[in-house]
């Protein structure tokens, strides 16, 4: 049970580090980037192109594909989202759910619906692991994982409450209206946060590569957990998606423990159980929802 | 100057489109299973865009989980045909207790925004479609077959399930039509255009939405019935699949959402892409996603929208029209 | 020199027009009062010149260059800058983030920090407080601040009074006056017509979108600017 428990907060880790991404470009633009997942599984195959091709570790191909996940940031900012930004509020959803596709489909055009996995090519890295005691393991990988998670987001955090372009990004998310009057562009404030969504949802890409294997169709999955991290931590917040994502994590690995396909269910459970208490309860019911 | 509602053009439509249903009705008498079953796909695909249409153009709810009871719909099929209901009583039961379940979902389901409602209904479908994929007498995850219809000559099976299929979006469409023709659609298109102006003028906003939501619910349970007479074998992985989420954005959005006629439209390019492109795989899905990309990036009313807007034609009465009297 | 030209300005809400024909100029160091009743178009107009609005039809020419086109954060970075009504502060941000995240603009009188300090002094102590926390007041004086921090040629205010107890008004106008001392053109919206003729060396006024009187604040007798501003003769503009 301990074990599990524990294990359940590496693979949340994990999660979180999926969710970053998809949290800050709602906090910022109030756009739930439904391509987020498939992002992600992009960027693995990138790292994995680069590392079948010069026979690198997986995580020197992930320093070398970085640059170019972060430009696509910029260039999928500055195409599709922000023209569906000045649209409606469903634009965004459609128009990524609709990028999402396209990302799914050309990946399994250039890569067949086979799986993949890096694990094998990164050595003691994901085999390494250490028995504390009884019956509880920590693996190096999942060890990893947690500290560049809290690495990631206490370096975000940072960015926005030390930097000046942090404030500036904040200033944008609360009212682009005011910012553009105070100088600030706004266009470059979402190409910056989408382009660090975009860097860190690669990263989440690495690490799905590492811990299990992907295929050209595995962005809606990830999509679905990091949103699910996102909602159960509260949205809008950076910390409460970490902390969403390791209640994620625990509560796949406790369902897992019942019956190893209860494992998603679980998490979906609980976070059908969160939405329901927070939007389901008696104090929204007078007077309507509130804005 | 007065306000009508029927022009000589949608009077003429309207009627054309009584003579059509009843020419549709006298397919399977003519042509053989196979032209029948297309047909029975083109006429899914047109339920399926007129419900989502209704959620998304009409309600302002944009589901991408609507998959759920379609699944829903199709297993609940097997389910009660295994229990010993002849199987088109099946599919009417089964239509009827999945599109029933959007009644409890919906209370808390509508309470959520945009994003949150797109993919929580999302969740939902996966939920429901693991919890399938664990009941082994429906199959696990390998698929079951609606083996009750194998006992049906495939002629009166095929015409059964078109005449169905017929039946439902009649039924369904109507349903649809009638309600945006009375005080309730008025309000609907109302909320759509600006839904803090309706709320203010006291259109009760989530009663409405509901009402959608819960039509939209049987309707698709009901594509998911016709999808497992039509095809006879369903398998988790596909009848759950947010691809129908796709079908049905690729359809309204480039049909035209909002209008009445645009998820027909829609629906009916679909069918003709599918049945051109045979092969079907990834490139084609390429191009579906781009499209309704572009579409919603550029060109969000859609192909009806753009010539409703060009032409002020208006081929059904869901809306009024101001005209010169003549003296 | 002239500063600030606006030619036949026109600004639409979707249907409604807010802004109709408007031309006048503003001279480098003048002090400019925009007065007119509420719906006059005051606001629309301070935004279109601020290019936080796209003007249906007409001209906006700053510096000898014409900017009509130009985003709103390219305008202040040529140094023009609106404290917006309402003050519009970063609630999440602190009082010195506020003031920091201001771009500053190329030309203009330095402003820093310190500078703003010395003006409102009284913010010391809230530097590193959460904007939502500060009185209307000091709220105001943060605007103004963020405003001054990108170092603006032409500095425009929207009812910078609107809702402030007399003493922090006294405050606002007693900062005003220092930043017109720096030689900082201003163009400000305001409902109190004594403060108004008080600080500005000319005055607009405006009804219904239009201008309807123009003039030295010396020189306009109360009355004639009354019924100007509620319409009630229709006065020649730039007359004496």
């Amino acid at each position: 049970m301990a074990n599990a428990i524990l294990q359940g907060i590496f693979l949340g880790a994990f999660y979180a580090v999926l969710a970053c991404g998809l949290s800050l470009m709602f906090g910022v633009m109030r756009i739930i980037n439904l391509a987020h997942g498939d992002i992600a599984v992009l960027g693995a195959y990138i790292v994995l192109v680069i590392v079948q091709g010069t026979g690198m570790s997986p995580l020197v191909g992930f320093v070398v594909a970085l640059p170019v996940m972060i430009a696509l940031g910029y260039v999928l900012q500055l195409t599709v989202l922000e023209r569906a930004l000045k649209s409606g509020l469903l634009t965004p959803l459609l128009a990524t759910f609709g990028l999402s596709i396209v990302i799914q489909n050309l990946l399994l055009l250039k890569f067949s619906p086979d799986v993949h996995s890096l694990g094998a090519s990164a050595g003691a890295l994901t085999t390494e692991s250490w028995n504390v005691f009884g019956g509880v393991t920590i693996p190096a990988l999942g060890l990893v994982v947690l500290a560049v998670a809290v690495v990631v987001y206490g370096a975000l955090q940072l960015y926005l409450s030390r930097t000046r372009s942090g404030w500036r990004m904040r200033a944008t998310a609360e009212d682009p209206d005011a910012a553009e009057l105070a100088g600030i562009d706004s266009r470059h404030v979402y190409a910056r946060a989408t382009a660090i969504a975009v860097a860190i949802a690669a990263l989440g890409g690495l690490f799905l590569a590492l811990r299990s294997v992907f295929d050209p169709v595995s962005g809606p999955t990830q999509l679905i957990f990091a949103f699910e991290a996102v909602v159960i931590g509260g949205m809008g917040s950076l910390w409460g998606t970490l902390l969403g994502g390791l209640a994620l994590g625990v509560a796949q690995t406790l369902g897992a423990q019942l019956n190893p396909e209860y494992a998603a269910l679980s998490g979906h459970v609980l976070f059908l159980v969160v939405l329901v208490l927070r939007f389901g309860g008696i104090r929204y019911a007078r007077g309507g929802a509130r804005a | 100057m007065i306000v009508r509602r029927w022009t000589r053009t949608s009077r003429l439509f309207t009627g054309g489109t009584g003579v059509v249903v009843v020419l549709l009705a006298g397919l399977p008498l003519v042509f053989g299973p196979d032209i029948v079953q297309k047909t029975t796909t083109l006429l899914i695909f047109v339920l399926l865009a007129a419900m989502w249409n209704a959620l998304a153009g009409y309600g302002g709810l944009l589901s991408v989980g609507q998959q759920a009871f379609i699944g829903l719909g199709a297993y609940g099929t097997i389910l009660f045909a295994d229990l010993g209901f002849p199987p088109y009583v099946a599919m009417i039961i089964a239509l009827v207790v999945a599109g029933a379940l959007s009644i409890p979902i919906s209370l808390f389901a509508l309470r959520l925004r945009a994003a949150q409602f797109a993919i929580g209904m999302w969740v939902i479908a996966e939920a429901a479609s693991i919890l399938v994929r664990l009941d082994q007498n429906l199959g696990a995850g390998t698929g079951i077959a609606l083996s009750q219809l194998y006992s049906y000559d495939p002629n009166y099976r095929q015409a059964y399930t078109f005449w169905l299929a017929l039946a439902l979006t009649v039924i369904f469409l109507g349903a649809l039509f009638f309600l945006l023709r009375s005080p309730l659609g008025t309000s609907l298109q109302a909320i759509r255009d600006d839904e803090d102006a309706a709320r203010s003028l006291g259109v009760r906003v989530a009663a409405r939405k509901r009402l959608l939501f819960v039509l939209a619910g049987f309707g698709c349970a009901g594509a998911g019935v016709l999808i497992v007479a039509n095809t006879l074998f369903i398998e988790p992985g596909s009848v759950f699949s947010v691809q129908w989420s796709a079908y049905m954005i690729f359809m309204v959005l480039v049909g035209g959402l909002g209008t009445f006629e645009g998820p027909i439209l829609g629906a009916i390019l679909l069918f003709a892409i599918q049945t051109t492109f045979t092969q079907g795989g990834p490139w084609y899905l390429v191009g579906l996603g781009a499209t309704a990309a572009l579409f919603a990036l550029l060109l969000p009313r859609g192909l009806w929208g753009a010539i409703e807007e060009r032409l002020g034609l208006r081929l059904l009465p869901v809306g009024y029209q101001v005209v010169e009297k003549k003296k | 020199m002239s500063l600030l030209q606006v030619e036949a300005l026109d600004c639409r809400y979707g249907l409604l027009q807010a802004v109709r024909g408007v031309s006048f100029e503003v001279d480098e160091g003048e002090t400019v009062a925009l007065i007119g009743a509420n719906g006059a178009g005051k606001t629309t107009l301070l935004r279109a010149i601020a290019g936080a609005h796209q003007p249906h039809a007409g001209r906006v020419t700053f510096a000898g260059a014409d900017i009509t086109r130009l985003p709103a954060h390219t305008r202040v970075r040529r140094g023009i800058a609106l404290v917006p009504e309402g003050r519009r502060l970063f609630a999440g941000l602190t009082v010195e983030e506020n003031l920091r995240v201001a771009t500053s603009s190329r030309g203009g009188t330095r402003w820093s920090v310190q500078k703003v300090l010395d003006v409102f002094p009284f913010l010391k102590e809230r530097l590193h407080m959460p904007a939502a926390t500060l009185s209307g007041g000091e709220q105001q004086a943060v605007a103004i601040g963020r405003a001054l921090m990108t170092s603006p040629r032409l500095l425009l205010l929207d009812e910078a009074s609107l809702g402030l107890a007399p003493v922090a008004v006294d405050a606002v106008y007693r900062s005003l006056a220092d930043v017109i001392r720096e030689g900082t053109t201003v163009l400000l919206v305001e409902q109190d017509l004594t403060r108004a003729l008080e600080v500005a060396g000319r005055v607009i006024c405006m009804l219904e979108g239009r201008v309807v009187l123009e003039g030295d604040a010396g020189t306009l007798d109360r009355e004639r600017i009354v019924s100007a501003y509620f319409g009630l003769r229709r006065a020649a503009a730039g007359g004496g």
